[in-house]
């Protein structure tokens, strides 16, 4: 049924296997129609150097002017934003763990030490000088602790850490909000990221739950449907996003995206080596259910920990056979009316 | 940190998944669903990780007074242009009389409703800027830019007895776009994120297609003496079948994500709907053979019960867009079917990615 419109219409593009609605697409703007386009740009947010600052939250409010969400208190951690939404473009957020960073254990850990016992036994022998000694001789130095996991103390806790990372919206290769939009408001840059034309967006609300990662929604008061645009206005003049400017630690990298995936496997290699060996990256694979994601993460537990879902898939891919079906159905609905009448006599009126 | 949430714990140190820790309502609302439990007992203890409990997806903002409504006025409208152009040809004209008004009644109902759920109303005519068929709600909106004049014309024609050749074709074809007008609205709700509605694709136009049959057959019921009204308990009796033939498939492919049919408010609404449509369909074929009474109150009967099932489906649908179980879980499951490991999405992690310390063992079942 619709599908073969939406097959004709995009054959014949460059395509790197997959079908029109799913699967990996090498020129995504130019599957939408773009000639002579610029490189797919994108986000890498590298959360293992976020320090959540939320310098990306304030300077992307502050470039695309998206009004205030108030100053609530979501009493869960330091993330009183909650998550993305139509007045949120960039979100951090703040998971707190009980288990050390992979790699940074000091060595030093003194969880078996007794300091009374250690006290009793000042200066009376070389490992525990009296009063007046500054340092223990070389020879005498006691051995560094042992690597991995320090044992928990008494009352049970271990190490803390913190996980912080910079939400944002996809950009997916296949985007279900595009997809859906039924006015053409949703559409594709130049850039290969997905926009809303806020002057076409009627508000029909369709494309919120139509998006795997729930980023776009609609502005309360305003009734049309917000999300990260990418600072489209400054791509084209050729500046960085506002976030990626504003991030001070380049936890949030902006560029072709093609390059941003070499860049962050080569990061995922390095944590690996230095033993952070939870860094995995999150949308970077154009096999997903979406075709790769323009804005993808590296992360440093499962996705699902920082509110995405593991395994995205866009909507889209199964409309053909939802139209199949709904046909199908449609014929059964005739074919129950035409069996109400087939034994029936004409009526007289 | 004393804070109430250890969102996303490592698997080994306690089995809960991430909300349990999320303090306030939230997780006092989570041990008691605990509570009433085993109606689907399967997912109940099933460990996930999630963030303070929050959603994954966002609620879909459509106003289920607007959108459920038009999803049962639509399918009314469709399957009441089918059956009016049934009675209209077999000469049943009390019938198609009340059908054929039904439909224009319904579809004008429907588009106001639809017009009224839009963000910016004043910008409705934007639906048709664009021919999209990978948006089932531009296609819709096409669709009923063609049907709902049909459904005026035809009624027009039959309230007045004017033009009779015009009436004939406009119900004809009112006909032929209705089926599509009742079953399209499931692929509208299927063409989501929400767990509820898009794993439910294959049969929930089947559904849609039976209910909006009772509905029809209803309204047929209330309009005309028993001695004409065979074929409309015959629609009646098969429709109600239908949908609940097809909805018990739908429930069954769907696993998890059938919970949300079965619990809270919408669990009542579906419950009820099906006791209404079986209820309703029952007693037309039997009392309501001779009774005008019995069909009258039959006919009720399958129009509530066909409304309360939209509004069923609608509240199950948000509640799994709202529940980040009915988001991870299946993903999980999903992943865990591949063979894909817990950071198996990143072709540049290790086969050792999934550890780290304190974590690796007991992963919340992806391995």
């Amino acid at each position: 049924m619709a599908n073969g419109g939406s097959r004709g219409r995009r054959s014949g593009r460059a395509r790197s296997g997959g079908t029109a609605l799913a699967g990996p697409l090498r020129d995504v703007a130019g599957d939408a129609g773009h000639t002579g386009h610029p490189p797919r740009m994108g986000f890498f947010t590298d959360t293992s150097v976020c320090i959540g600052c939320k310098a990306c939250e304030v300077a992307c409010k502050e470039w695309n002017a998206v009004p205030g969400t108030g100053l609530g208190l979501t009493g869960m951690s330091y993330d009183n934003t909650g998550g993305l939404g139509a007045d949120t473009w960039r979100h951090v957020a703040f998971v707190e763990q009980r288990k050390p960073l992979g790699g940074q254990e000091t060595g030093a850990g003194h969880d078996g030490t007794d300091v009374f016992e250690a006290a009793r036994r000042l200066g009376t022998d070389a490992a525990s000088p009296g009063p007046g000694a500054t340092a223990p001789t070389a020879a005498a130095a006691p051995p560094a602790a042992p690597a991995g996991e320090p044992p928990p103390a008494p009352d049970g806790r271990t190490e803390l850490r913190w996980l912080m990372s910079s939400d944002v919206c996809k950009h997916c290769t296949h985007a279900a909000c595009l997809d859906v939009c039924p006015t053409g408001s949703l559409f594709r840059t130049e850039f290969g990221t997905v926009v809303v034309q806020e002057d076409v967006c009627n508000g029909c609300g369709y494309c919120v739950p139509a998006c795997p990662y729930g980023v776009i929604d609609q502005r309360a008061g305003d009734g049309r449907a917000w999300k990260c645009t990418l600072c489209y206005d400054r791509l084209g003049a050729g500046m960085e996003p506002a976030c990626a400017k504003a991030c001070p630690t380049d936890s949030i990298q902006f560029g072709p995206v093609d390059e941003l995936r070499e860049r962050a496997r080569q990061r995922v290699a390095r944590l690996h080596a230095a033993g952070v060996t939870e860094a995995r990256l999150y949308g970077a694979d154009e096999d997903d259910g979406v075709g790769g994601d323009g804005a993808f993460f590296l992360l440093l537990d499962e996705p699902e920990v920082y509110g995405l879902p593991p395994d995205p898939v866009v909507t889209t891919r199964d409309l053909p056979n939802m139209w199949r079906h709904a046909a199908a159905g449609a014929l059964t609905l005739v074919a129950l009316a035409a069996a109400g009448f087939a034994g029936a006599r004409r009526s007289r009126p | 940190m004393s804070g109430p949430g250890d969102a996303g714990r490592g698997g080994g140190t306690d089995g809960t998944d991430g909300t349990d820790g999320a303090g306030g309502a939230r997780a006092g609302r989570r041990r008691g669903a605990r509570g009433e439990q085993p109606v689907v007992p399967r997912a109940e203890f099933r460990e996930f990780s999630s963030y303070y409990g929050r959603p994954v997806l966002k609620r879909p903002t459509w106003q289920a007074t607007d959108i459920a409504g038009y999803l049962w006025l639509g399918g009314l409208a469709g399957a009441s242009s089918l059956a009016g152009a049934g009675a209209h040809a077999t000469g049943r004209r009390q019938t198609a009389r009340v059908l054929k008004s039904g439909a224009a009644g319904a579809i004008s109902l429907s588009l106001a409703a639809l017009v009224h759920d839009l963000g910016r109303p004043a910008r409705f005519l934007n639906m048709l800027r664009v021919v999209k068929p990978t948006s089932p709600m531009n296609l819709g909106s096409w669709l009923l830019a063609g049907y709902a004049p049909l459904t005026f014309a035809a009624a027009a024609s039959e309230l007045s007895g004017r033009l009779a050749r015009a009436g004939a074709a406009a119900t004809a074809s009112a006909a032929v776009l209705g089926p599509a007008v009742t079953t399209y609205t499931a692929v509208l709700l299927a063409d989501t994120a929400v767990p509820s509605w898009h794993e439910g694709y294959r049969e929930l136009p089947f559904v849609f297609a039976g209910s909006a049959a009772t509905a029809a057959a209803g309204l047929g019921l209330l309009a005309a003496p028993c001695a004409v009204s065979g074929p409309m308990r015959r629609l009646a009796g098969a429709g109600a079948a239908l949908e609940a033939v097809a909805l018990r498939r739908m429930k069954r492919r769907m696993g998890l994500v059938a919970e949300p049919y079965e619990r809270g408010s919408a669990g009542r609404l579906m419950r009820t709907a099906q006791t209404l449509g079986l209820g309703g369909a029952a007693l037309a074929l039997t009392a309501g053979r001779r009774s005008r009474a019995a069909a009258a109150v039959s006919g009720v009967a399958l129009l509530t019960g066909s409304a309360l099932l939209r509004f069923g489906v609608f509240h199950a649908g948000v509640a799994s867009a709202e529940d980040p179980r009915y988001t991870v879980l299946p993903q999980r499951e999903r992943m865990a079917a591949r063979g894909d490991g817990t950071s198996g999405r990143s072709p540049a992690a290790g086969p050792g990615g999934a550890g780290g310390p304190g974590g690796g063992t007991g992963r919340r079942g992806a391995d």
